[in-house]
């Protein structure tokens, strides 16, 4: 049984210039440790899809299940990180870091040393009473994956995490991620509009279609764990690589 | 990876802190005060030269001298103005957030209320201060109303533009956290509309020592308000220029402290 479904999801946005139809009957499984990304061009309803699995929005028809249970339209089920990393600015890294357990009434004492116990492993040792002003882009976003993780649910979102930062830090960070992510344990679906981050980082990759967004192509990245960035001169990548560039290609001229 | 996984840089400032700063003051404040200066001694002469009266308009060195010799009666006075404006500003404060936090949290209050609030502040405040006097007498209250009248509106505004100015993403991430609205207001809104909310206060201080100082005028035994009117009846412009620049400098001082105290509730402002 997989982990997290969404089983045939539809949105339709109304605007002054009439309806625009956004997801049609959208379906997909992640399995349980499982790490999917989701690929589609820009304006394909990834936001969208992101939002309805978080709960901040509902979708017009269709479920989202969680261990088999409907969760539509809750909020909490899931933890999410957005592309920009919203860390409060009058925040210290470790009180950003526990936002969740003090929104959801948790053991905030408990959360900021698990947080303490963290920094290290998120490259922030020294910095959790600093502002996130001080942090650069790279810890920045180090912070708002911390937060993520200690938001204690099985399920992470993803929203493009690396997008707003320079081509390095992001190779620097994806680098980071994969050697976390074999001691994190966690369930992942990463919406990015990078085709080498998502062979670099996925099991699974999902490519949509221009709106309204359906599923273009399921793609199994069958390349051997642990991975580095050395990967991006394998064989194998390219190949996948030049299939993924095909399908996005020939979805954004139909 | 490495090099940003460094340790915190330092917050003390560095050696020469102290005497760059003093330069960059010198270098801020030095062409007004020379200009105020040289104004001031133009004026001194031309008093002196074209041997202008005194009850039309009365010299600098004048002025001070009145000052310094006034200054036991002025202190009086400026008590009792400070007694209008503290209370009307804090008034105006409370009902002005108040307000303002209602206003967001209800579109239909809002709709309401707003046009309400604006046409409030087109009604000429001359006219209501004297009706203020007759409904509540000439103690301290229909003064302390008059000056929030004057400076609640600036801080109501701000309040709601600031309640609703708060970063969509960050608002997002709360929800996705499951956030009510009492947490979102309490955890993320409250704190982003601080920086709007004090531009309010700010506008607001400035016009609260005038404001009590037009109230006086118009109904109250005590006052710089009222102390300007005695000086303009006796024909003492001195005292008036005097009245004029203690009014000038309460202004001041209270812009001042507030500035202060938005440096250290908004500490994070300017840091990014």
């Amino acid at each position: 049984m997989p982990t997290l479904e969404l089983h045939s999801i539809s949105k339709t946005f109304t605007t002054s210039a009439g309806p625009v139809p956004v997801l049609d009957r959208l379906s997909m499984q992640v399995a349980a440790g499982e790490f999917v990304a989701v690929i589609g061009p820009s304006g394909s309803g990834k936001t969208t899809l992101f939002n309805i699995i978080a709960g901040l929005e509902r979708p017009d028809a269709g479920a989202v299940r969680i261990d088999g249970v409907d969760v539509t339209g809750r909020r909490g089920q899931v933890a999410y990180m957005p592309q920009r990393d919203a860390l409060l600015p009058w925040l210290s890294v470790i009180e950003n870091a526990v936002l969740a357990t003090v929104v959801q009434g948790g053991d905030v004492a408990a959360a900021r040393r698990e947080a303490r116990a963290l920094l290290a492993d998120f490259g922030l040792q020294g910095w959790g009473d600093a502002r996130p002003a001080l942090l650069s882009g790279g810890m920045r976003q180090r912070a708002a994956f911390l937060r993520t993780v200690l938001w204690h649910r099985p399920i992470m979102l993803l929203d493009e995490p690396f997008g707003a930062l320079d081509a390095l830090t992001r190779a620097q960070l994806q680098q980071w991620l994969l050697a976390l992510w074999d001691r994190l344990d966690r369930t992942v679906l990463l919406v990015t509009h990078d085709i080498d981050e998502a062979i670099i980082l996925a099991d699974r990759i999902y490519v949509l279609t221009p709106r309204p967004a359906r599923i273009a192509l399921e793609l199994r990245v069958e390349l051997p764990r642990p991975r580095s960035y050395t990967l991006v001169t394998d064989p194998a990548f390219a190949r996948l690589k030049r299939q993924l560039q095909q399908v996005l290609m020939n979805g954004e001229r139909g | 990876m490495s090099e940003e996984v460094s340790a915190p840089i330092p917050a003390t400032p560095s050696v020469g802190h102290t005497r760059l700063s003093w330069r960059t003051g010198l270098a801020e404040y030095g062409p007004p005060a020379l200009l105020v200066i040289g104004l001031l001694l133009v004026w001194e002469g031309l008093v002196w030269y074209w041997e202008v009266p005194a009850w039309l308009l009365p010299a600098p060195s004048q002025i001070v001298t009145t000052f310094v010799t006034s200054l036991p009666v002025l202190a009086e006075h400026t008590t009792a103005t400070l007694t209008v404006t503290i209370p009307g500003f804090a008034l105006a404060l409370a009902a002005g957030f108040g307000l303002g936090v209602a206003l967001d949290a209800s579109p239909l209050l809002r709709r309401a209320i707003y046009p309400l609030l604006v046409t409030s502040q087109t009604v000429p405040i001359v006219a209501i201060a004297p009706l203020l006097v007759v409904g509540f007498g000439f103690g301290l209250l229909p003064k302390v109303l008059v000056v929030a009248l004057i400076t609640f509106f600036p801080i109501v505004v701000n309040t709601i533009d600031g309640l609703q100015g708060a970063d969509r993403d960050q608002r997002r991430l709360l929800e996705a956290m499951g956030a009510n609205y009492w947490q979102l207001l309490r955890l993320l809104r409250l704190r982003a509309a601080l920086p709007a909310i004090f531009t309010g206060i700010k506008v607001a201080i400035t016009y609260s020592v005038i404001g009590a100082v037009l109230a006086e005028w118009i109904g109250a035994s005590a006052g710089l308000g009222v102390y300007i009117a005695r000086s303009l009846r006796a024909f003492r412009t001195d005292q008036v220029f005097v009245a004029a620049l203690v009014t000038s400098l309460l202004t001041i001082a209270l812009f001042t402290l507030v500035s202060l105290l938005e440096r250290w509730i908004v500490f994070w402002k300017g840091e990014r």
